[in-house]
């Protein structure tokens, strides 16, 4: 499929145009340029799947998957889909099996997702049944290439994707690390929230670093994030990932923000506690919110440590499946600051809620706007990494990475 | 108490929280549970497999005033109101009293739009403080572990 031929783009990273978010053809388009090209998706955690035979369902895009340890041990991923006539071969988010059976027509796969064998093959009192040069070794969901990393699993169904951590790059890798490190994850809460709005806007949303202290009047009436206060934004290099980065709430009093909506000083938490930091990272970052292209966000804000996958439902429609993350080793005053601290984020979040709408106000407010285009400015014109937040730099990043994957 | 008496009193109590939130009169929902206290909305899911992060957790009634504090001076949301429809309360087995509730919250936007926004059950533990019943603890039990948009008004 070819992109439409009345769309117009702008060379440049600093316009988009507002059909991006609206035309069927582009979400086509995205999930086989890019959820299916070469990149790394996101798709659960590795102590989900401890056993052989532990299996969890998840999505590359619009593509329902299966990851399972396999009888060797070995992690694998499929396409949810039975090679026979289509149907999801595993209903559940997860569980142990021996093997999966399509409950349809009882066509059954090993752990690796190689059909194993067909219900009535050989028919009933020698009549039906399939032709008998039917090569089962020749029909089987699509498999995806798998590897992990800091207990996280990642998967590419494209030959293309260049080595995992050679696509990350050491900048972002020595991030993932910084929260993630050699620690043993434990999940300690899973939610869904269903987002009036595509998948795109979200994105951007995460990587840009100059709403937040604006959207967000809590971040800014508390002092934990201001612009003003020390933090800039890392982007790799081809634009993919970037890294945005908070450090020590500046003292006194900060008159960047007078006049503004965001400026309150007056307000004050009865309990405070709730903003205060556990030193579990030794060094003066408070949050940091990183993501990989195109749908993994890893979210540190001060303790409060989330996953958070993007998975689009249609143009203007994407859940975000949010996993809560602690360690093993949390002290119980740690978890328990992790669990009061999950009220900044999340569906419910202090200073993430508005986000969960501003997508949405988005996609209602461009509802005519498909061949108007939106402004992206702020910080110049380039993607690289800047030492400010003030800045649009990320967002440029993603649009620089996103029209390279889609020749667009 | 005999037990006709308490099942009266927590259904009493009920319908007060949900008045409560339901008329906008959200200052007054934290004065419903003790001043230390657990208000916890999770989903059945993450209830059953033992996950102890909620999408709202709060350990106090300072917390829950913040709460309400944030959304009336920080947090941004389209104007929307619930509709809280209780059953009635079934006691539970143990110290105290423990009680088990199922309710449906109707979310009605600002232009009309009406949404079966959540179901579930409340666990609570009630105790007797000042003269009147308050929630030692409030598990709001989701049936659904999605929330559409987001969840600001309390549920």
């Amino acid at each position: 499929m070819d992109a439409p031929t009345d769309r117009i783009w702008p060379p440049g990273l600093t316009r988009i145009p507002y059909w991006v978010y609206t035309d069927p053809d582009v979400l086509t388009l995205e999930q086989k340029r890019l959820f299916e090209g070469p990149v790394w998706s996101f798709l659960c955690l590795e102590n989900e799947l401890a056993d052989i035979g532990d299996y969890r369902t998840t999505f590359v895009g619009a593509m329902p998957i299966v990851v399972a340890r396999a009888e060797d041990g070995e992690l694998c991923a499929f396409e949810n889909r039975c090679a026979h006539r289509g149907s999801l071969i595993c209903l559940d988010d997860g569980g142990h099996v021996k093997d999966f059976q399509c409950v349809y027509h009882s066509w059954r796969y090993d752990l690796r997702g190689n059909l194993r064998s067909i219900a009535f093959a050989r028919g009933v009192n020698g009549k039906g049944g399939m032709p008998t040069d039917f090569d089962m070794s020749c029909h089987g969901p699509r498999k995806l290439r798998v590897t992990t990393f800091c207990g996280m699993v990642f998967g590419t169904l494209s030959p293309d994707a260049p080595d995992f951590e050679t696509w990350l790059g050491p900048v972002i890798i020595e991030r993932v690390r910084r929260v993630l490190g050699n620690r043993r994850l434990e999940i300690i809460g899973r939610f869904t929230q269903a987002l009036p709005n595509n998948w795109k806007l979200y994105f951007e949303n995460v990587r840009d670093t100059y709403h937040a202290s604006l959207l967000h009047l809590f971040f800014a009436t508390f002092r934990i994030t201001r612009l003003s206060s020390g933090g800039g934004v890392i982007v790799s290099e081809t634009g993919e990932h970037h890294a945005s980065a908070t450090r020590q709430a500046m003292q006194g009093k900060d008159t960047n923000y007078q006049g503004m909506r965001s400026e309150k000083e007056e307000f004050r938490l009865v309990e405070p506690s709730v903003l205060s930091m556990h030193d579990e990272f030794h060094d003066d970052i408070q949050l940091q919110i990183l993501s990989i292209f195109p749908g993994f966000i890893l979210q540190q804000v001060h303790n409060a440590l989330a996953i958070r996958q993007i998975v689009p439902r249609g143009v203007d429609a994407t859940d975000l499946n949010w996993t809560y993350i602690g360690f093993s080793d949390d002290t119980p005053e740690l978890r328990k600051h992790r669990l009061k601290q999950n009220n900044l984020v999340g569906p419910a979040g202090y200073v993430s809620m508005e986000d969960g709408a501003v997508g949405g106000f988005v996609q209602r407010g461009i509802a005519a706007a498909d061949n108007e285009l939106s402004v992206v400015e702020m910080g110049g014109s380039g993607a690289e990494t800047q030492e400010t937040r003030a800045t649009e730099a990320s967002v440029r990043g993603f649009w620089k990475a996103y029209r390279m994957h889609m020749g667009l | 108490m005999t037990n006709a008496n308490t099942l009266f009193c927590l259904s009493a109590l009920n319908t007060e929280y949900g008045t409560c939130i339901d008329s906008d009169r959200l200052e007054d929902w934290p004065g419903l549970f003790t001043e230390q206290c657990t208000y916890k909305i999770t989903s059945a899911d993450n209830h059953r497999r033992g996950y102890a992060a909620g999408v709202v957790y709060a350990d106090s009634r300072a917390m829950l005033q913040d709460r309400v504090a944030a959304l009336r001076e920080a947090n941004i949301y389209e104007r929307q109101t619930y509709r809280h429809i209780v059953g009635m309360p079934a006691l539970r087995p143990g110290d105290g009293i423990l009680s088990e509730t199922p309710f449906l919250v109707v979310r009605t936007m600002r232009d009309g739009r009406m949404d079966l926004f959540a179901a579930g059950v409340y666990l609570d533990r009630v105790r007797e403080d000042g003269g009147k019943l308050r929630f030692a603890e409030r598990i709001v039990v989701c049936d659904s572990s999605r929330f559409d948009t987001l969840l600001a008004i309390p549920l």
